[in-house]
């Protein structure tokens, strides 16, 4: 299962779908604060929920206000940076394009996109968190430092 | 660990995670850290927003009674904020007489040049880019030390050229996964 574990992180990792700040965020996990980096991924999937629906509401208007919409991206992308979200933060970037070029079109359809990415890593993480918490302290044990 | 070198770290973001982050990076590093999400709970914490109100507030964090029992040994605050910016915050913090030789670092997820001068400018000890890291931190140690022996003389050498505006070593703020603002 630990062999599990570490094959499941790494494609994370291979894919695209993290970079090197969860890395980070792992080494900020210890003995005394086990569970950080799951922390941390549900506050950002929790606190960003607002931002999405932000966004999604700011779409709906006509014409598009691009600027606020750049703006709660750029809270929104500065959140998905600090878990190591790639391909979420690739999107947001992309979106961010948009607003700046004006491009009501290539924004909703990168919105799109970036809420399948978001998606996609929450179902990811989950099932890897889960999995861990099953290796659990034997993982530990065995992790050299 | 000796408890004379605990320092106290007020952190401002308005980002919860961001927070909770910088929060565990100098819990790490053995900081004491009050943690709040703006820079008007900032200045009530220091007490400065008691100079600008003349009716005590009775709701507030603390009152000046309380102003010299909390000590603070650097201030790490995120540059964009609701309300007040970082870059208010921390002119605010270098005009107050009490207040204005405690170190402040800015922190930001845009890497912009003017940005970065002016927060240097107007007397930041350092810009971090963001995602803070273990190793943005651990520069912080000396400099909290230097303020002990006498931050005076450290802060009137503070001009740096535009080249050398971000810590030469940090390769990170240049070419690097971060996407380059403009």
């Amino acid at each position: 299962m630990q062999r599990q574990l570490a094959n499941m992180r790494q494609s994370l990792f291979d894919q695209g779908y993290l970079d090197e700040q969860f890395i980070q965020l792992e080494e900020l996990q210890d003995d005394a604060n086990p569970n950080f980096v799951e922390e941390v991924v549900t506050l950002y999937y929790r606190d960003s929920a607002r931002l999405v629906q932000n966004i999604e509401q700011a779409l709906e208007k006509n014409p598009l206000d691009f600027n606020k919409l750049d703006g709660i991206m750029h809270q929104f992308k500065g959140r998905s940076s600090s878990i190591g979200a790639k391909k979420v933060k690739i999107e947001c970037t992309q979106f961010r394009e948009y607003c700046r070029s004006g491009s009501a079109e290539g924004c909703k359809r990168t919105f799109q996109q970036l809420k399948k990415e978001y998606a996609t890593l929450r179902k990811k993480l989950e099932a890897y968190f889960q999995l861990a918490r099953q290796v659990g302290p034997v993982e530990k044990a065995c992790r050299s430092k | 660990m000796s408890t004379e070198t605990r320092f106290h770290v007020l952190a401002v973001d308005d980002s919860l995670i961001d927070r909770k982050l910088i929060e565990r990076l100098l819990k790490i590093s053995s900081y004491q850290v009050t943690a709040v999400d703006s820079g008007v709970k900032a200045l009530e914490y220091l007490g400065l927003l008691d100079d600008d109100n003349t009716r005590a507030d009775p709701n507030s964090v603390r009152n000046s009674k309380n102003r010299h029992e909390v000590e603070v040994n650097l201030i790490i605050t995120d540059y964009c904020m609701p309300g007040i910016t970082g870059y208010e915050l921390l002119r605010k913090i270098k005009e107050s007489t009490s207040l204005k030789d405690i170190p402040v670092v800015i922190m930001s997820s845009e890497n912009v040049p003017s940005r970065i001068n002016s927060c240097l400018e107007q007397g930041a000890e350092e810009f971090f880019l963001k995602p803070v890291r273990q190793s943005d931190v651990n520069k912080l140690r000396p400099r909290l030390m230097r303020g002990i022996l006498g931050i005076k003389e450290n802060l009137q050498n503070k001009r740096k050229p535009m080249e050398e505006c971000v810590s030469p070593d940090r390769t990170r703020t240049r070419y690097n996964d971060h996407d380059f603002e403009l």
